[in-house]
């Protein structure tokens, strides 16, 4: 979220498109709620389904799965056609006017640069013109044609009302009704907010979905203002904080990289990071990305870390592919070139996409650790259970092994919540039997792997040998030592720049922000993002102050938020280009002609002049960007490109398949099935009565929702033959499950490109262990295919066929 | 220390008190009890209390029916999907409470609309099931307006169901007792409101005075208002003098499309009649049953009881029906 669930109270309209907040996220729902109370706040939903958060929403409008790129580009076309766009902020804080390259276009629903054997652009011509001052040039007036401004309009201009209707299979008449309700929220006085989740995130082309929705914002005015933002809802309660701390395949923690084989050293890797301003005066705050990668290596290494050394860069592993995400994983498992499997906190068996394959790699291991709170699937592949788990046990020889540990109601530590609140938590209980703490588990395995190498050396034990592992007790870190260890601390005193003969703080001191953190080694901190968090007034996240000054629903002293305890990011747009709020009934930066104040931490420089400095400082513009230049592989502007399974063919160019840049595995191809044979487009969600796949070991949870089943329209019932409570069968390219029928007005047949669409919705939270009924998830029959920038799979648009189903699934 | 008049709760959301309480809701202030059944003779006077339930800020999300079953520690059984929202597929003697979906194409609008309520107990001022029960003591009112079911004089003939306008008590097959929402008589007169109520996220679920309640309702009524629902109201129905659980309704002209939410409720004719002329002989039946029914069900409670119940209601009728009975009214 670039805001938290605490400020959504203070917005006039509420847009839920790309998941579904009542349902998925009750809790957090509430600020909903109360913004629709007390400030008579609206509620948008644009779902396939009429959803719970549909049935309290003031209006509804139903779209295709996978088409929600035209739906915004059509937002963004009205806008600019009706001119609902908050100019100042366009003009000023956003690179409408910085040129582009000339060489630079789209034609037939592609970007200039296309390679399609290689199935990637070459991104050279999406970029800015650099004048001789070696800044971007730009056109205030926004009149030049190869302005981003100009472009943008030339791009949505095929986004009309009827290109929505004829893609989406939304009305026109309701998607004008919306774009006149979100056309208001270009005044500087009104905010909208945007609450998505996995609705969004779980296509081929799933960060274009957001980008789209970013943009809008950006073209209302509504980044880093009270009630606006991007907000993402994250899933498990702290998702936020796994990605925060680099728990994948590619990432440092706070979002630094794993170098690639192209930058086999130091100097190499900071080439192209530690961005210059690209226009005069800017921030371009990743100039400090050499301090954050310092203090990281010298928490990772310590003395073995050293400027001669290029702070054991050497150490790091080279990615010779862009990530080891979990598809590539399960494909290389899949070839057999995986032995061993080691699986923490996590249930892929469920989670993955087509668990056929999943289950064959899983056969291919030689073993298989599951560290993990409950019984999952996963740690149960191999096991019989008729139709529910159709394996020849026998046939797998794949050991495995299964570590109890405990969950987070015994542990202490802080979860981060979707507003990036680092919240400090006690253990409520033991955990029970022989179940330990992942810390314990995770400290044991590193121990004896290091004596190993100890004992028996190796290719290369230095960095397992050298690992920094100055815990009181070796045997279990506590949480505060890590907690601790991610803050930072100085590892030599800290001097004034200005004033040598002044410490700043003392070796083994804690550091106080990550403003404090140097490049030189005499700092280490294992996550700069979270640097302030454990400082030396203590445990910040451990606050419990509800204050909230003047209701402007900050809390800032409860808990912690990072960056630097910040509550909405890119504060420093809510006021206008002399430092006044834009709204001066919900204030929440001002420049008092010294500095910044206000109600959060300015995110700029406490003291960078208004008219100066632009507020986006990570980005080297100091302005949001509508055009992306290259940092997306799929494009500088959303495009709308069909799911790889869709039941028409893409306007713009009927040739193209899915995202034309996403990954797909050669294995795969042959496992995607076409409109012919499976005319229904499916989609996966969750249910309010339960959580993923824990909560179907809980007996309530599993009497509210005990039994897996499917929605389908009664159109589409009627058409079949189905009953509602029927039993059906449903059936992809790649798998078959059975469920029981929920026929529902919800869900209505749209019509698309003339073509009449119907959408199966299929929840996800059965399977075969636990105490609700035995069932499916639709990962049994989603495509094993990612968002062509991170992999996430398309669990959202799908094609499976249905039909009445006889007798019950043998257990 | 007991909490005084004053001090019962007035939220949900508010913590409870943290001082070890005592009780308030007793028999110090019921104020009425099934036939004939003790009251106080001078009743602690609290204030009437309601629960309010905001259909237009539910999401259906049952955390109301897991709180209720984690509170009173109920087992409702992990059941099938028959093809509906609705789990437990109605109201048992382990569920209280329901959430109740129902998929409604408004025909003023074109708009469709999908209408969750939470269905239970009403807590009636003039509870149906309190009038009709014949076993003495075993439904009390206590001065706040809860009806609350006393479990051991309960002798499972399972009048109160018939006496119900909401058709909410539901007779256990286990205890051969009936069972329904108390609206937590037992957090509540300890000063915390029902579990329900305290987990609803979206607080669609408030508690609270009645009179608290009420001026809530309209300043939810007139927001409703506000977004084109003309005939948003408040369901308090009269026929039953009020109830102490009531309903924001978007529509509140047409409850029925609620799943079935009663136009007027009243208590039905037939035990209506019992405050009338019938009542000495309808007691003196029921009396009979009753006793039948405590001594059989001392020996044989399991094996009896249907053929209990159905006697005993054999005998309503004919009480209720003087000419079923061949006796002249008195």
């Amino acid at each position: 979220m670039t805001n938290s669930w605490t400020d959504i109270k203070n917005t006039d309209l509420v847009i839920v498109m790309g998941g579904n907040a009542a349902e998925a996220h009750p809790c957090g729902f509430k600020w909903v709620t109360e913004a629709k109370h007390h400030r008579g706040a609206k509620l948008i939903v644009v779902d396939p389904r009429f959803t719970r958060t549909a049935s309290v929403s003031d209006y509804y409008a139903p779209i295709r799965p996978g088409t929600d790129i035209v739906f915004l580009m059509a937002l963004i076309r009205y806008m600019i056609e009706n001119d609902k766009v908050q100019w100042d902020y366009v003009r000023n804080y956003t690179n409408a006017s910085l040129i582009v390259k000339d060489e630079f276009g789209w034609s037939d629903g592609l970007f200039t640069g296309y390679d399609e054997e290689k199935r990637d652009y070459d991104k050279t011509s999406w970029d800015y013109v650099i004048g001789d001052d070696g800044f971007a040039q730009v056109d205030p007036t926004l009149e030049n044609p190869r302005c981003v401004w100009n472009l943008l309009k030339a791009h949505v201009d095929a986004y009309t009302p009827e290109m929505v209707e004829r893609v989406c299979g939304t009305p026109a008449d309701r998607f004008l009704h919306i774009a006149e309700m979100i056309g208001e929220c270009s005044s500087p006085t009104k905010t909208m907010t945007s609450m998505y989740a996995l609705g969004w995130t779980q296509h081929s082309k799933g960060a274009q979905n957001i980008r789209g929705m970013a943009m809008l914002q950006l073209i209302l005015g509504n980044i880093g203002v009270r009630g606006g933002g991007m907000n993402a809802l994250r899933g498990h309660s702290n998702i936020q904080g796994l990605t925060d701390i680099g728990l994948m395949s590619n990432l440092i923690p706070g979002y630094l990289n794993i170098p690639t084989e192209q930058e086999p050293d130091w100097t190499s890797y900071m080439k192209s990071r530690a961005f210059k301003p690209l226009r005069p005066g800017q921030t371009s705050y990743w100039q400090n990305y050499p301090k954050f990668m310092v203090s990281f290596m010298k928490s990772m290494w310590g003395d073995a870390a050293t400027a001669e050394n290029d702070w054991a860069f050497h150490y790091l592993p080279k990615l010779d592919v862009p990530s080891y995400d979990m598809l590539r994983m399960y494909e290389l498992m899949d070839q057999g070139k995986v032995n061993l499997y080691f699986c923490q906190g996590f249930n892929p068996l469920l989670a993955s996409p087509d668990r056929n394959k999943t289950t064959q790699a899983f056969s291919k291991l030689k073993m298989l650790v599951t560290i993990d709170p409950l019984e999952t699937e996963t740690s149960r592949f191999w096991e019989n259970h008729g139709d529910y788990n159709a394996v020849d046990t026998a046939s797998i020889q794949t050991e495995v092994i299964q570590l109890p540990s405990s969950c987070f109601a015994e542990d202490e530590g802080a979860l981060v919540n979707s507003g990036r609140w680092l919240q400090w938590h006690w253990p409520g209980a033991e955990p029970p039997g022989e179940a330990k703490l992942d810390t314990w588990i995770m400290a044991q395995i590193f121990l004896r792997v290091r004596d190993l190498y100890l004992t028996e050396g190796g290719v290369f034990p230095d960095p397992i040998v050298n690992l920094t592992w100055d815990y009181a007790d070796p045997n279990e870190p506590t949480p505060e030592e890590l907690a601790k260890e991610m803050n930072g601390r100085a590892l030599a005193d800290l001097t004034d720049p200005n004033d040598p003969s002044r410490t700043l703080v003392s070796a083994g001191q804690q550091v106080l922000n990550f403003s404090q953190l140097r490049d030189d080694g005499s700092t280490a901190c294992a996550c700069w993002i979270y640097s302030g968090s454990w400082n030396e007034d203590g445990n910040n996240m451990a606050r419990r102050d509800n204050n909230d000054r003047d209701n402007t629903g900050a809390f800032g002293n409860w808990a912690w938020s990072w960056p630097l305890n910040r509550r909405i990011l890119y504060n420093r747009a809510s006021a206008d280009l002399q430092g006044n709020p834009w709204d001066e009934t919900r204030p929440l930066l001002w420049w008092n002609g010294e500095r910044w104040e206000g109600y959060d931490v300015p995110d700029i420089s406490p003291t960078a002049r208004p008219e100066e400095v632009m507020p986006f400082i990570m980005n080297p513009e100091g302005s949001s960007r509508l055009f992306t230049r290259g940092m997306m592989r799929d494009g500088p502007f959303p495009t709308h490109m069909e799911p790889f399974e869709s039941p028409v063919a893409n306007v713009f160019n009927p040739n193209m398949r899915g995202n034309p840049v996403a990954r797909f595995f050669d294995s795969d191809v042959a496992r995607l099935g076409d409109s012919a044979e499976f005319p229904f487009v499916a989609t996966s969600y969750r249910l309010t009565e339960h959580f993923h796949y824990w909560t179907k070991h809980n007996v309530v949870n599993a009497a509210m929702q005990p039994e897996f089943f499917v929605e389908i329209s009664e159109q589409l019932a009627a058409e079949k033959g189905i009953e509602r409570g029927g039993r059906v069968r449903v059936w992809s390219k790649r798998g078959e499950v059975w469920a029981k029928a929920l026929v529902t007005k919800r869900i209505k047949p749209m019509i698309c490109d003339g073509k009449t669409v119907h959408v199966i919705g299929i929840p996800l939270h059965w399977g075969f262990v636990g105490a609700a009924k035995k069932g499916w998830g639709p990962n049994t029959l989603t495509p094993f295919v990612g968002d062509a920038n991170v992999e996430t799979p398309e669990f959202k648009a799908f094609l499976v066929n249905i039909e009445p189903a006889v007798g019950e699934a043998v257990s | 220390m007991t909490l005084g008049a004053n001090e019962s709760p007035r939220t949900a959301v508010a913590n409870p008190p943290v001082q070890p309480v005592q009780g308030n809701l007793g028999q110090h202030n019921v104020v009425r009890s099934s036939a004939g059944g003790p009251v106080a003779e001078n009743p602690v006077a609290l204030p009437a209390v309601a629960k309010l339930i905001d259909v237009s800020k539910c999401i259906g999300c049952k955390a109301c029916q897991t709180a209720c079953v984690e509170w009173n520690d109920t087992h409702p059984d992990i059941g099938v999907n028959v093809g509906i929202y609705e789990n437990p597929l109605d109201l048992t003697p382990d569920m209280f409470t329901l959430m109740r979906f129902a998929e409604y194409d408004n025909p003023e609008t074109g708009d469709f609309e999908w209408l969750i309520r939470k269905d239970g107990c009403m807590h009636c001022a003039d509870p149906g099931c309190l009038t009709a029960c014949p076993a003495p003591g075993a439904i009390v009112q206590y001065s706040n307006g809860i009806v609350d079911f006393i479990h051991e004089n309960c002798i499972g003939c399972g009048y109160c169901i018939s006496g119900c306008p909401f058709d909410i008590p539901r007779l256990s097959q286990v205890d051969h007792t009936v069972y329904k929402c108390t609206l937590c008589s037992d957090r509540v007169a300890v000063g915390q409101g029902p579990a329900c109520a305290k987990a609803c996220p979206t607080q669609a679920i408030v508690f609270g005075t009645k009179d608290d309640m009420k001026t809530y309702a309209e300043e939810r009524i007139e927001d409703l208002k506000s977004r084109g629902y003309e005939n948003a109201g408040l369901y308090d129905p009269q026929g039953v003098n009020g109830t102490h659980v009531m309903y924001v309704l978007h529509h509140a002209d047409k409850p029925g499309i609620y799943n079935d939410l009663p136009e007027d409720p009243k208590i039905a004719g037939v035990v209506q009649n019992w405050k009338g002329p019938t009542k000495t002989v309808g007691l003196a039946a029921i009396g009979l049953a009753a006793v039948g029914s405590v001594v059989m069900g001392l020996f044989s409670r399991s094996e009896v009881a249907p053929e209990d119940e159905q006697r005993a209601e054999d005998m309503v009728d004919r009480a209720a029906d003087p000419a079923a009975s061949g006796r002249e009214q008195a």
